[in-house]
């Protein structure tokens, strides 16, 4: 196994483990406010230091961790769902259908994806599963995009021209015939996307349009700690360092798979998004 | 090539038009009415729906959109109805300090990035390549917001260098003008810088293994024509395509940067829009950032074709 791949492995691990533990193994309750105690800095009692409220941080920080991998994982659930059977319609029926949904995944790409995401939540009031599934909505087209050059590329093959002889259904072919060839590229590709939507969600929590008060979400914790920054900096670093490390931890899995399953890649360490 | 410009302009102008349909569907949904935005919450029902009939809210949806988009064709953007000012000046203002900010992190970007990928790349495999490889590693996985606090933290709590907040005309000297710029300049360059520095490595490096640059070194040319005459040209091909893309990417940045250094521009119009259900400016901000990004694309697509010799005189282009 490629030293990254093994290094993701253990670094995104140890923060899903920790944060599935985080209700038996936090050393504080994550939302009792004590007065008593606020703006302590880090210490033998409170590791990361407590809040504005007296809240100890790393016993928040633990539960927000979950907050993050459940709104990445749904979100590319999300963009997953009705991503790739588009892929799939278009590449494979080609024609208008194809002109289609690409024209559609086109006119989505023409809003930053932030402000796509804004625009969706600005309808609704706030709350995380919602921006879980903006994120999810704003991150169709790349799946979709990949997904049909994969099956594009699939259509040809002899399978599936022994598939189409058989007369099976269409439905058939898309998902027993071409899906199951199609996944190792999508699993990569959503690995990253895990990245991407833990990013843009933490973002639009940053901004008010996500997880709301008094969860512990690590972008709102941020946002939260802005107005203290002189008094506790840690309040920010600590959900700043941890978000960091779990997008750093997935990005190295992401790679090292990649390299795995594209050896052309190996010399190249060079991504795009 | 002409044929090819023609075509990209006239793709443009058609998703502009789709956006404008989306945005303006999207923001109809919005549990917000203009009505009672402009006369209070609590005005009487009569009154509300004098206003809405005299605004034409009760018309069909294709209708309030065809006017609006006429209005927007003739470069009048209506009346922002919370501030109770006309939008077009206001948006132009918050474009150009936008444009200010975005302009110099570009530029910064450009030459930081493509700099320090060359450098990996001519020093590839050895530890100053390590070096960059590692901090490129970690730019692209800290998000913006994070960044932009750290350097609060840094440059205006700790060293107390710089402003920690807020714009300040050129008028006000030009001093104090720039300092206001730096930091959000710095948070969209650590922010953007990766993607243009790990592409330029990588593209370095498969041109500098590449037979002409043998060639070329076997002429006996020194190393620093053989990099900046021969090789540097063609590995700047994908880095030009994404520097363009990046130029779009900085506009989706703006909207945390100028909301957490409070900078008066186009991302935080959009938020604050947002925030207090000004629909007429919301529609009318996402829709110049639309065709910012749009703009940014086509450059990147045309720069592509122009660098390219294939494309140039090929005459095949998808």
């Amino acid at each position: 196994m490629p030293l990254q791949l093994k290094a993701g492995l253990v670094i995104t691990g140890v923060i899903v483990l920790l944060s599935l533990l985080a209700p038996w193994i936090a050393p504080h309750p994550w939302d009792t406010i004590s007065m008593r105690t606020r703006f302590l800095a880090p210490n033998a009692t409170y590791w990361l230091g407590t809040d504005e409220y007296g809240r100890d941080v790393l016993s928040r920080l633990l539960m927000g961790g979950r907050l993050s991998l459940a709104m990445g994982a749904s979100a590319t659930f999300v963009s997953l769902a009705i991503g790739v059977p588009m892929g799939l319609a278009a590449g494979y029926f080609r024609g208008w259908v194809d002109e289609g949904l690409m024209r559609l995944a086109d006119v989505m790409m023409a809003i930053p994806p932030i402000m796509l995401g804004l625009l969706v939540l600005a309808v609704t009031p706030p709350a995380l599963w919602k921006t879980a599934v903006a994120v999810g909505f704003v991150y169709i087209p790349p799946i979709a995009r990949l997904t049909r050059s994969v099956t594009l590329s699939l259509a040809g093959e002899d399978f599936i021209q022994a598939a189409r002889a058989r007369a099976e259904s269409s439905s058939y072919i898309l998902f027993r015939e071409i899906l199951p060839n199609a996944w190792p590229p999508l699993i990569v590709e959503a690995s990253l996307r895990v990245t991407y939507a833990i990013l843009l969600g933490s973002a639009l929590s940053f901004l008010g349009l996500g997880a709301q008060p008094p969860s512990s979400d690590w972008g709102l914790m941020i946002a939260e700690a802005r107005s203290f920054l002189d008094r506790a900096p840690w309040l920010a670093l600590a959900p700043g360092l941890a978000m960091c490390l779990l997008v750093i931890g997935i990005n190295l899995i992401g790679d090292g798979a990649r390299e795995r399953l594209d050896p052309r890649l190996k010399a190249r360490v060079g991504k795009v998004s | 090539m002409t044929a090819f410009i023609l075509r990209r302009l006239g793709f443009v102008v058609l998703v502009l038009v789709a956006v404008s349909m989306l945005v303006f569907t999207i923001t109809a949904l919005l549990p917000a009415n203009v009505a009672y935005l402009i006369l209070g919450s609590f005005a009487p029902p009569d009154q509300v729906k004098a206003l809405e009939l005299k605004l034409g809210l009760t018309d069909p949806i294709w209708q309030q959109y065809a006017r609006w988009a006429a209005g927007f064709l003739s470069g009048d953007l209506g009346e922002s109805p919370l501030m109770k000012r006309p939008i077009a000046p206001m948006l132009w203002e918050a474009v150009s300090r936008s444009l200010m900010l975005t302009g110099f992190s570009f530029v910064l970007i450009a030459l930081i990035g493509v700099g320090l990928g060359m450098l990996a790349a001519l020093r590839h495999g050895r530890a100053l390549d390590h070096g960059i490889s590692i901090a490129t590693y970690i730019g692209i996985a800290v998000p913006e917001f994070f960044w932009s606090i750290v350097v609060i933290i840094v440059f205006a709590s700790w060293l107390g260098w710089l402003p920690a907040s807020g714009y300040e005309p050129m008028s006000a000297g030009f001093w104090v003008w720039l300092t206001h710029l730096i930091a959000p300049t710095i948070t969209l360059v650590f922010g953007h810088l990766a993607h243009v520095s790990r592409l330029t490595r990588s593209s370095m490096i498969e041109v500098m293994q590449s037979p002409y640059v043998n060639a070329a070194r076997a002429k006996g040319l020194p190393e620093r024509v053989v990099v900046f005459h021969h090789a540097l040209r063609n590995a700047l091909l994908p880095t030009i395509t994404v520097l363009a893309l990046d130029f779009g990417r900085l506009m989706g940045g703006i909207v945390v940067v100028e909301t957490v250094f409070a900078y008066p521009g186009l991302g935080r119009l959009v938020v604050f829009s947002i925030q207090n259900r000004d629909l007429p400016t919301l529609q009318a901000a996402i829709l110049v950032v639309a065709a910012m990004y749009a703009l940014a694309n086509l450059v990147a697509d045309l720069l592509y074709a122009w660098l390219n010799p294939k494309i140039r005189f090929g005459g095949h282009v998808s």
